[in-house]
């Protein structure tokens, strides 16, 4: 059976390892990380764009409008919270009308449906938050929100539900063909494979060279956020973007799938791309940018800040397909924003490409994705009465913040590709992502990876190894202290 | 399913038990304390340390042993307390739905309620501060419940930024647990603690105290590796070229509480922007009637004593209400004046029947300083006090004669 080994578990190198999970083949994906989706899929603005933002005739104009339609359909499908809520594209000065004339131009060339500049009485109607400075708007009615992280999770269960393997902590250092086959050294020892395909996010460009292809240079932006609590009142219904400059789309404020508010992100230029820290200096630009659409922003309710990192392809458009020559080498680098949009239409254009070039076949049975129950949070009574009925541990809450149960957490560990830390259970359950960050819930989060993962309280970690929460037991601490009396 | 109860007290610890005892005292029997954790008495399970109960036992208790003064009581009485069962939401009508693996899912229609949530730690992300969100950053509270609860270590080597008690708490129990504490900062220019855990935790044990100071970035990928701490000038901006390194594992934040509303929030009580707490009448019944308020969810005390104290009455008065004798007539109201922050309560019944005692806190250190009530232009009450700090909960009593005699609105104030 032919072999497939995919580079990189975010949001592309999932969707890839999905569609290509309905192929008579063995297909692992490599991710260097902890967990999947702890790249560019974790920390982005988390939009599903409509697509007016590329320019027409590239591949990020044909796979962001392809994939934005997927995804109302798809996050039914894996119960992954989307909604489309909108965009308002503002514009402060005639400068930035002009920008909105091209934009609507774009995207009417793109196919995007429904695209309208609105004048200032129709925009305060629309959002009756915005600066008074707002003149005039691109109405974008498909733009949508994603939980951006929950989709790459979902879409790595499904493919581990058909088959498809994940080899976590797995660093590949260096490849290399023998005319045969692929050999893959990796921090875990070498594995080989007939077909290797890149979707490594930040490193892609180094695979593209390493695979054969021409020198690509990734640059690494990032992007810094803040996230504020469930507001009593939403500030805009709609994602609010001002007009992009060529560093990005802008600072936007924006309703995320959860009912928070999101702000950001800078767009600057970093050597390392896990330098994922916060600036003062950055996270005052975010919050003097957002004032500019949202004036009366306060960040008193704010519950974090992070930052992301985006691979910005110097060439500037999606690298997908074949890569130079076919030597069963395949790619899906530089994917930036509209990296998560495009991400579902890539991985069914991928997969293709590799089943015709490679011919596989379609499996007899591909399994659909199991049906998950919607969170505690959101049931109503009598869903809750049944719900502890028939699963008495949701009786247990254990984030009173963001209302998450005992048995979500315990499933959230159990998925295909499940939870190990305790960041891993907060982004697929939510437990300490309220306000109060984890202070209350975080012992307990620790205490029931430790009994679901069958180790000791002091190997669970925070995220990636070496962030272990606790560094010994009171007994133990103490030998130190006798010994230095001594 | 769906109940009835005379009265439903939302939280075990201090405040509600203190509450359901005396609504017991008072004849009510048809109530249920409901308590999300395991065991009832709250935070004080966790602190260990002594110093509770001087002022209303006369002797220096644990946390632990002040709490079971209580909860043997309620069990002697046979009050009802569920535990494991935690609120999920409060209805402007008095209903109460909560859920417990036991019990499941329920629905109390109440009498009245009594709301005893207490309060919740600020953690990182509401600061703002910029850095990496690496593993060893934690709220006091939470190294707390590791150390004393679950009996591990979070760390070795360790900054605390803010001094509210539980910090200054922490940096002792660390220390004696064999850490090293290398400094306590604060951005203020005083301490938000009492001034006898800044003795007996930091100067006992030569733990700096930076006042005026705050961290300024948080480095280290996986796990904290350090903290910058700069000096922060009048506007609380870090001062250029001030900059100190700590390197350390572990960084406790001990940086303010905050009451615990949200319930409150859904059943629409009018909260204080002050205190964040509800705002209440002399009996602390908020602005819904039938609902009460008591303990850290009404404002942050310092004492657990004045805790008990507050939340006897609230006990007292929810009863009251039960029976339908708790009079709520005209009102005045109590405003924060020159040197005052959220005066609790913040209006007093006109047929009050007992004195009423103000409690606030003081916007800055006041020496030689004297607390006045002006009820209108005419001044009610005085007091001297050596000392008013914001780390310490000043009160002044107003006696049964004169609130017998109010006949405008009161202010407080600090000078």
């Amino acid at each position: 059976m032919t072999e497939v080994l995919i580079i990189g578990g975010g949001v592309v190198g999932c969707s890839v390892a999905r569609a290509l999970s309905r192929y008579d083949a063995r297909v692992c994906v490599l991710e260097a990380a902890y967990d999947v989706s702890e790249g560019c899929s974790k920390a982005n603005s988390g939009i599903v764009h409509a697509g007016y933002d590329a320019v027409p005739g590239t591949l990020k104009a044909k796979y962001n409008v392809a994939g934005a339609r997927m995804y109302p359909a798809l996050c039914r499908e894996l119960g992954v919270p989307y909604k489309q809520n909108g965009a308002l594209v503002v514009a402060f000065s005639e400068a930035d009308r002009g920008t909105l004339v091209k934009l609507l131009e774009q995207g009417n060339a793109n196919g995007v449906e429904g695209l309208e500049i609105v004048e200032q009485d129709r925009l305060r109607e629309m959002e009756p938050e915005i600066a008074p400075e707002a003149i005039a708007a691109l109405h974008v009615p498909t733009s949508g929100i994603v939980s951006p992280y929950e989709m790459t999770y979902a879409l790595a269960d499904h493919a581990a539900i058909n088959g498809v393997t994940f080899c976590l902590n797995t660093k590949v250092e260096s490849i290399a063909y023998d005319g045969e086959k692929w050999h893959v050294l990796t921090s875990q020892g070498e594995k080989t494979c007939d077909v290797l395909v890149n979707c490594a996010g930040y490193m892609s460009g180094v695979f593209h060279e390493a695979m054969g292809g021409e020198p690509m240079e990734i640059i690494h932006r990032r992007g810094q956020y803040y996230i504020l609590d469930h507001p009593d009142h939403m500030p805009f219904a709609r994602t609010m973007f001002q007009c992009p400059t060529k560093m990005g789309k802008g600072i936007l404020v924006a309703p995320t799938v959860h009912d928070n508010v999101l702000l950001g992100p800078t767009a600057e230029d970093i050597d390392d791309p896990l330098d994922t820290q916060t600036t003062a200096d950055g996270l005052e630009s975010v919050l003097s940018a957002a004032r500019l659409t949202w004036p009366k922003l306060s960040v008193r309710t704010a519950v974090t800040n992070f930052s992301g990192v985006r691979a910005h392809a110097a060439g500037g458009d999606f690298v997908v397909g074949p890569v130079a020559g076919n030597r069963h080498a395949y790619e899906a680098a530089g994917m930036e924003s509209p990296g998560l949009s495009a991400a579902p239409a890539v991985g069914e254009a991928l997969s293709e490409m590799i089943a015709e070039g490679e011919g596989l076949q379609r499996k007899a049975e591909w399994k659909p994705f199991p049906s998950r129950p919607k969170p505690f949070n959101e049931m109503n009574a009598e869903e809750r009465t049944a719900a502890v009925q028939t699963y008495p541990l949701h009786g247990n809450i254990i984030c009173r913040c963001e209302v998450v149960t005992e048995q979500e957490i315990r499933d959230a560990i159990r998925r295909p590709v499940g939870a190990t830390t305790v960041d891993g259970v907060k982004r697929r359950t939510r437990a300490g992502m309220g306000r109060c960050q984890g202070g209350f819930c975080s012992p307990r989060v620790t205490e029931i990876l430790a009994e679901e993962l069958g180790v000791d309280m002091t190997c669970i970690r925070k995220g990636a190894p070496g962030s272990e929460l606790l560094c010994g037991t009171i007994q133990e601490s103490m030998k130190g202290v006798a010994e230095d009396a001594d | 399913m769906r109940t009835k109860k005379e009265l439903v007290i939302i939280g075990g610890g201090p405040a509600g038990l203190a509450a359901a005892i005396a609504a017991w005292e008072d004849g009510i029997r048809d109530m249920v304390v409901l308590e999300r954790e395991h065991n009832p008495g709250g935070i004080l399970r966790q602190c260990i340390h002594n110093g509770f109960g001087l002022h209303r036992f006369g002797e220096e208790l644990t946390g632990p042993e002040y709490a079971q003064r209580d909860i043997d009581k309620a069990l002697e009485l046979g009050i009802p307390i569920a535990c494991d069962t935690t609120v999920l939401s409060l209805s402007e009508d008095r209903v109460v739905s909560c859920v417990s693996q036991k019990e499941g899912y329920q629905e109390i229609e109440a009498g009245a309620v009594i709301l005893a949530m207490g309060c919740r730690e600020r953690p990182r992300g509401a600061l703002g501060t910029p850095g990496t969100r690496c593993a060893g950053v934690y709220t006091a509270g939470t190294a707390q419940k590791f150390v004393n609860l679950e009996g591990f270590m979070p760390g070795k080597r360790v900054v605390i930024l803010g001094s509210g008690d539980i910090g200054l708490i922490m940096a002792r129990r660390m220390t004696l647990q064999g850490a090293k504490v290398l400094a306590c900062v604060e951005l203020m220019p005083f301490s938000s603690g009492l001034n006898r855990n800044i003795v007996q935790c930091l100067q006992d044990y030569n733990i700096p105290l930076y006042l005026s100071h705050t961290v300024t970035r948080i480095d280290g990928r996986e796990r904290l590796t350090g903290v910058a701490v700069s000096e922060v000038g009048p506007d609380r901006k870090p001062i250029p070229g001030t900059e100190q390194y700590f390197e350390c594992d572990t960084l406790l934040l001990s940086v303010g509480l905050i009451p615990e509303n949200e319930l409150s929030r859904t059943a629409h009580v009018h909260l204080s922007p002050v205190t964040s707490g509800a705002e209440v009448d002399d009996s602390l019944q908020t602005s819904i009637p039938g609902i009460f308020a008591c303990g850290n969810v009404l404002h942050v005390h310092d004492l657990v004593d004045y805790v008990s104290e507050e939340s006897f009455k609230a006990g007292h008065a929810a009863a009251a209400f039960v029976r339908g004798n708790l009079k709520v007539g005209r009102t005045v109201k109590v405003r924060d004046g020159k040197g005052v922050r959220g005066t609790v309560p913040q209006s007093i019944r006109l047929d009050a029947e007992d004195g009423v005692r103000l409690m606030f806190r003081p916007d800055a250190v006041y020496k030689n300083a004297t607390v006045r009530v002006l009820c209108g232009e005419r001044e009610i009450a005085k007091r001297r006090q050596m000392i008013f700090t914001p780390g310490e909960m000043a009160v002044i009593d107003l006696k049964k004669e004169i609130v017998k005699g109010l006949d405008a609105d009161l202010t407080v104030e600090v000078g």
